[in-house]
Parts: structure tokens; sequence; C-alpha cells
């Protein structure tokens, strides 16, 4: 038993961790390298290699230990955090994951995936065995540290261009890549300012391989744009060449590195840089100065100043921030203690009982009529409904725990689809219950795939469109009158209402000359089967899905809707309860029949004696509000003589009035779920027990608000057909 | 490809169509071959429609090549891609010779 525990324990750290490799990772790709994010990868790494080692998990020990090793040298500068890189350490990351699985399924013996994991140990033992790989890769500018500590230190330049220093892979020519090209394209995101073209490298001519391309670049360049930006031209041949990208004003110990990096001799390189302005003449004394006095390896290539001059000060800056975070973690720890899930809802449970219990004891205290007890219980109920906020608060958390998949998930789909997606994600601290966050995933994932597959248009379609060529996911959570929202917008070219209309009268679900709202058309994209994409891909089109994802935000008696407009994007919006456990209700009567009804839903209660109530609509104030009646919805038998009352509810942006006999109250309702069998019945989202023992039903508002607004547009539907003779023939 | 002797003038010669790498083996060759028998080689490159960086790099070994021999090579009637390469390479200066405008220009 205890084993088991710390093995779960295990399982969650280790999902934890990977979850922090994963996002250290799409930092690095979206920022570039910065030392904290390289460590928080290999800590990550370092952290699981050691708990699994405790429980002697050897599959997970020996491999994280290669991938341990590996991410030391990235530490240490003598492998480059390239894009290659990066993919191989996110497979990684997969691969450690579905160890962790085979752990949580008690078959950690059975390896999960024998040929990746062969495919991904090749890969990293030939980036650790073999020497020459070093130094070829050692060539390639390490990735700036942006906003690094090191930036504190060491003069800067004056110049305000960047400098680039090109030497291409001689087999870049027979790659069908020609370096023209790229400095073509360069020159449209800036100006090059001075450009050299070194010949140095020509061997003699017996020698030269007329489809090498030995030739060299210096460029000053003067651009706006970002690093990111610039580095993205030569992505292509990034791998195999040796591109040096100094900023602007960069530091002097750079243009050292670069000087003793780059094949040809100090000097001459020293004018190129003073001729293009990159140096001034005294700068460059200084740095020539500050070279000579360094012992500069005889190796051309190799060996760069950037391990001498660098490295020690980023390993300094690790070692603080590695310090500082232990600090913090301590402080952390402090602040929470984990508690199981089970537990929790013991607990809430228990508190359940509780207001049901405080219920009977109020009634009975009103029925006594005796003012001590009625005080005692009215304090008492007071604190139940405080331990009961308190209760359920615990089981709030932060909707970024969904939201956090999703950086990963875009930009693997982006990928794939070859489009290229932002995602914006805000309101990631708005809370909710932690049992909804579960049951969120699989729907959200849903939308998101299908925003960014057919929302989200391809890169031409939208350059055509005059929209940026970059979509744009957002992800947002937000609350409002006790529930919380969470919108999935993209900025692609929005629903296409009329091929969905006409999907919708070819599948029969609306009549050809039936007058839908663009909201109510939006809907039909829930029906199952409805699929209007022209092209099913991998990911979505197949019309499975959107139905799906309506039925499972259904089961958390939450609500989607879709907003879109042509051409500018689309937005589903989720509505959901904050909790699903107790709600305060306001209680009403029909007949003999108990209702609850929310109580955050209420608006008012208006008397209906002496208003209009014709066609089910009533004047309210001058406005008309569709209502329907219980006793109708329900089949109760009618009853003469009462005084009906309307309570007005709202959901979202819609109104409605419910009528009833009788007005109860506020009341705790502890929501009880509706068995199997009332799977079908429509207006009731579930039953509570009341004081006195009887069962409640507790009324399904969004429900009700769509009935009486659809019976409202039938019967005008209706009566413009009826005054308009010739139309209603056809049917 | 596209090497061809100028009629009645010893050692000049006029390049044709591609200067890029899908001819610049065989050019070579022929480039040094040409060089090993004049003292002074001209080449016209008004008809070369394109360029790359084999064929600008080729110029360049042919320069330094008749350096290295005590001969000359010069270059003359620049196409258009010609100088447009050799301004993105700011080369106008080492490869330019006697740099004329292009016809029509």
């Amino acid at each position: 038993m205890d084993m088991d525990m710390a093995r779960d324990a295990l399982v969650q750290e280790a999902r934890e961790l990977l979850a922090a490799m994963e996002n250290a990772l799409l930092e690095i790709e979206a920022e570039g390298a910065s030392p904290e994010a390289i460590n928080a990868i290999f800590r990550a790494a370092h952290t699981i290699k050691g708990s699994a080692g405790l429980f002697a998990f050897d599959r997970i020990v020996s491999f994280t230990h290669i991938a341990e090793s590996m991410l030391d040298r990235v530490r240490n500068g003598t492998l480059p955090l390239d894009q290659p890189l990066m993919a191989l350490l996110l497979e990684c990351s997969d691969y450690i994951a579905e160890l962790v699985d085979a752990i949580e399924a008690r078959r950690e013996d059975i390896e999960p995936d024998p040929e990746r994991r062969a495919r991904l140990e090749d890969a990293l033992n030939a980036l650790l065995g073999e020497p020459k790989a070093q130094v070829a890769t050692v060539r390639q500018a390490a990735p700036e540290p942006a906003g690094q500590v090191e930036v504190e230190s060491g003069e800067s330049v004056s110049s305000d261009n960047w400098h680039l220093s090109l030497r291409f892979s001689q087999d870049v020519l027979r790659h069908g890549m020609d370096p023209m090209s790229f400095l073509r394209y360069l020159g449209t995101l800036g100006r090059i300012v001075h450009i050299v073209t070194l010949p140095d490298a020509m061997p003699a001519a017996d020698e030269f391989d007329a489809e090498s391309c030995y030739l060299g670049f210096e460029i000053d360049f003067a651009s706006e744009v970002d690093r990111q930006t610039i580095e993205g031209v030569f992505e292509f041949v990034r791998e195999d060449s040796d591109i040096r990208i100094l900023p602007p004003h960069g530091k002097v110990a750079e243009y050292i590195s670069l000087i003793g990096a780059l094949p040809e001799p100090a000097g001459r390189l020293g004018e190129i840089l003073v001729k293009g302005g990159a140096l001034t003449s005294g700068e460059l004394e200084t740095v020539l100065a500050r070279q000579a006095a360094e012992p500069v390896p005889a190796k051309p290539i190799g060996t760069l100043l950037v391990e001498q001059e660098m490295v020690p000060q980023a390993v300094v800056a690790a070692a603080l921030t590695k310090q500082k975070q232990g600090e913090e973690k301590r402080a952390q720890e402090q602040k929470f203690i984990k508690v199981e899930v089970n537990k929790l809802d013991a607990l809430i449970d228990l508190v359940g009982e509780l207001v049901i219990a405080g219920a009977a004891t109020n009634l009975l205290a009103r029925k006594q009529k005796d003012p001590q007890f009625e005080e005692v219980s009215q304090a008492l109920s007071t604190l139940v409904e405080q331990i009961r906020d308190a209760a359920l608060t615990l089981r709030m958390v932060p909707i970024g725990e969904v939201f956090q998949r999703f950086p990963r998930v875009v930009r693997d789909i982006s990928r794939e689809l070859g489009k290229e997606i932002q995602l914006v994600v805000t309101g990631a601290d708005t809370e909710l219950d932690k049992s909804m966050v579960e049951k969120l995933s699989d729907p959200l994932m849903h939308i998101v795939r299908n925003a960014m597959d057919h929302g989200i248009e391809s890169t031409a379609a939208r350059v055509d469109a005059g929209k940026p060529a970059g979509g744009t996911l957002r992800l947002n959570a937000y609350h409002e009158s006790g529930s919380i929202v969470i919108e999935v917008s993209d900025d692609g070219k929005g629903l296409d209402r009329e091929r969905i209309l006409k999907k919708g009268i070819e599948r029969g679900l609306v009549q050809p000359d039936q007058i839908l709202s663009d909201s109510e058309v939006f809907r039909l994209i829930f029906e199952a089967g409805f699929s209007t994409a022209e092209t099913v891909t991998n990911l979505s089109g197949r019309g499975v899905g959107m139905d799906v994802v309506k039925k499972n935000i259904e089961s958390l008696r939450g609500e989607v809707e879709i907003l879109s407009r042509a051409g500018q994007g689309t937005t589903v919006r989720i509505r959901l309860p904050l909790t699903l456990a107790i709600i305060d209700g306001f209680q009403v009567m029909v007949g003999e029949s108990t209702f609850v009804i929310p109580l955050e839903l209420v608006i008012e209660c208006v008397d209906v004696g002496g208003h209009d109530t014709r066609h089910n609509i009533v004047k309210l104030r001058g406005e008309p509000l569709p209502f329907l009646r219980l006793r109708e919805l329900f089949d109760l038998p009618p009853a003469d003589g009462v005084r009906e009352s309307l309570v007005v509810v709202q959901y979202g942006q819609h109104r409605a009035g419910v009528v009833v006999d009788r007005l109860m109250g506020e009341f705790q309702a502890v929501i009880k779920p509706l068995g199997q069998l009332f799977n079908q019945v429509r207006g009731i989202s579930g039953s509570t027990i009341l004081g006195d023992g009887r069962v409640a039903l507790i009324l399904d508002v969004p429900n009700l608000i769509q009935r009486a607004s659809r019976a409202q547009a039938a019967l005008a539907w209706h009566g413009q057909a009826t005054t308009t003779p010739e139309q209603t023939g056809g049917n | 490809m596209p090497l061809t002797p100028h009629e009645n003038e010893a050692g000049a010669f006029r390049l044709h169509g591609e200067l890029t790498v899908m001819h610049a083996a065989a050019l070579k060759d022929e480039l040094l071959a040409a060089l090993a028998h004049a003292d002074t080689l001209a080449l016209d490159l008004g008809e070369v429609e394109d360029i790359d960086t084999a064929g600008v790099q080729l110029l360049l070994l042919l320069k330094r090549e008749a350096a290295r021999l005590g001969r000359s090579v010069s270059y003359g009637g620049h196409s258009g891609a010609v100088l447009a390469a050799l301004e993105l390479l700011d080369l106008t200066g080492a490869l330019g010779d006697p740099v004329l405008m292009p016809k029509g220009a």
C-alpha cells in the first residue's frame, strides 16, 4: 500500500517535471535559449532520474542518464541548442512520459516502445559519442542568451547594425541552395549596409571543386527585425553552416570570440569590421589587444573564446538562479500541502450531508416557533454556509492546469499543418472545480484542433485576405455571474453560414423556409455527423467530435455557444457552473411539487396577475419576455385560484420567465445526480433533498430559456406565415 | 555550354546562358584551359542570363589563378544578371573591370 502511494507520488512528480521541461523547451523555442530554461530542463531530467533510481525503475534511469549527459553538454555550452536538438529533446520528453505511463500502469518491466527508444538512444549517443560532432557543432553560433547575467559585464560596441558572419557549408550548392538567394532575402528584411565577400577559403585551382561553396560573407545589416527573424533566413542551412549573428551594440567579448572563431586572420577580419562600421578603430584596438593577451588556441575553428569568456559567467549565473530557486521552492513548500483527492471528496460529501441536516434543523426550528432555538439554528446555518464555501474552494484549481497542455499542442499541430499559429493564453488563473478540469481537457482539445485546422487559413490565403501571415489562437477564461466562461477564439475565416445552412437543410435538420438567427445556424455544427469541411484532414473534418464536445460540456451542466464573423474569426464560448456539488437554490412550488432554481440565475420575481400573458409572452417594463408554465411543462394537475408568480431567470445573454404557484425562498441544495433513467428528461438537471426529506428537482435553466425562446420564435414565424397565405401552401 | 571563342580575337571569349552550379565544373576546366593558352584572357559576360554563387566563385578563382600565373583576365559587357550579383556581393571592384552599363539600361 505504502509502496503504491509512493509510486503514485513518483508518477505525479515525474509528470509535473515533464510538463516543466516541455514548457522550458517551448520557451526556448519562442524566446531563444536562456541559462534558466536550459537549467530547468536539466534539473527536470536529473530529478526524474533520481526518483526513478530510488525505485530501481531501470528503464527510466538508463534513458534519462543519456539524456542528462547530453543536456549537461548543452548546459556547459559544448552543444548548441538548435532546432533538431530541440525536436529531439521534445521527443525524449514524450518517451519518458511513456515510461511514466508504464509505471503508473504497473507495467514498468515491459518496454513500452522499443523502436522509439532505440532511435532516440542512437540520436543521443551520436551527439555524445563522436568528438567530431562537437567540433562541427561548435562552429555554429551559440544562440544569443538574451537578458542573461553576462550582459552586465563587458562593454558594448557602438554600432547599431547587426553583424553577420556567414560561412556556408561547402555542400550548400550541391544541396540546391544558393547563398546569394539568402542574401537577397536578407535584403528584404532590412538594408545590407556593408558586405565583404571573402574568397580566402578557396583552395588552389587543382583542388577547387566548382560545386563546393568556399565564399564567406561578413555583413553589416541595418534592420528593425529581431534575432529570430534573421536566424530564420538561414534556417535551412543553419545545421551545417557557420552562421554567427551579433546584435546591434554587441559586446566586445563577442567580437573577440568572433574574430577568434573565424578562419581568416585577425588583422584582416578587424579591417573588415572597421570598414563595415561594426567596430570603430578604437574598439578594434581593444578587441585585438585583449585577444592577444588571451591565449588563442591554434585551431582556426574550434575551441572558441565563447567558452573561455562566457561560459564561466553563464555557470555562475546558473548557480545563482539555482540557489534562488531553491529558496523559492522552500517558501512554496510551506504554503502547500498535498492532499489526496479522495479525502477532499469525502469532506465535500460530508459537508453536503451537513447542509441537508442543517436545513432539517431550520425547518424544525421554524415549526417549533421557539425563538431561542430559531436563533441557534440561524447561527448554525450561517456557519454551515461558510464551511460549504470554504470546502468547495479547496477543490478549486486554476484553469491553467488545462491550458498548459496547449502550447505544445499548438506548436505540433501548426507544424503538421504548415501554418504559422501563435497561441495567446489569458485568464489562466481563473479557478474552477477540479473535477471539471479533467473533463474539460478533451472537448477543449477538439475545439482547438478544429480552430487550427478549419478556422485559421493557410498562410497564403491569409496574406491574400490582407491579414497578418501568422494566425492567432486565443484561450481565455473568466468568471461571470456564477459561471466560468472559457473561450477559444481564432482570427481565421469564420464559419460559412450559407454552407452550414445548406448542409442543415440537406440533412433535414432545418426546414428550407425556416428563418434562423446566426447563432441557431452555427449551433447546427454540434449535430452528430455534421461536417462542412471540404477536405477531410488527419486532425478533424470527419464530422465526429463537435457533437461529442457538446455532450461533454452538457454533462458538466454547461453550455456551448459559437460566435463567428466571416473573414474575422470564430469564438467558441463554453459556459460552465463553478461547481458541481452544492448550489444556492431558490425554492418554488407548483401544486405539491417542489423545484429548485440556481439562485445565481434568478433575476427577480414578479406577480403574474395583471399582466397580459397571451402567446406565452409577457410585457415586462415595456420589454417582451418569453415565459413558460412549469405546470404545463411537467403535466402537473391544474389548480384553481392560485396566485401565480413569474420568476425571471437569465443565463448568458438570454432571459425568460418561469411561472410557478408559490415562491418558497432561498435554500442550499446539495446536487444529487439523476439516474440513467432520467437522462432523456429535458428541463431538469438534477435533484436535491429538502430539509424534511422530500426530493426536489433542480431546473435546468439554460434548457428552459431555450424552450421559451424557441416557442416564441415558432409563434412569431407561424404568425408571419399566416399573414402571408401564399407561403403556407407548400407545407 | 557556353564558352565560345571570339572569331578573330585571340584570347577573347564569350560566355552564354547560365553561369551556375549546373555547369560550373565543366566550365572551370574550360576556363582554366583557355587561361593556359593565353597571356591575356577577355571574357564577355553580356549574354550570361543567370549567375549564382558558384558562378561568382568561378570568376573569382579565374582572377586569382591569373594573378598567380602572372597573366591577366578581364571581364566585360556584364549582363544585368551579373551586375545584380556583383552589386549584391559588393564585388564590382574585384570582378568589374570596365563595368559597362548593360545594353538598354
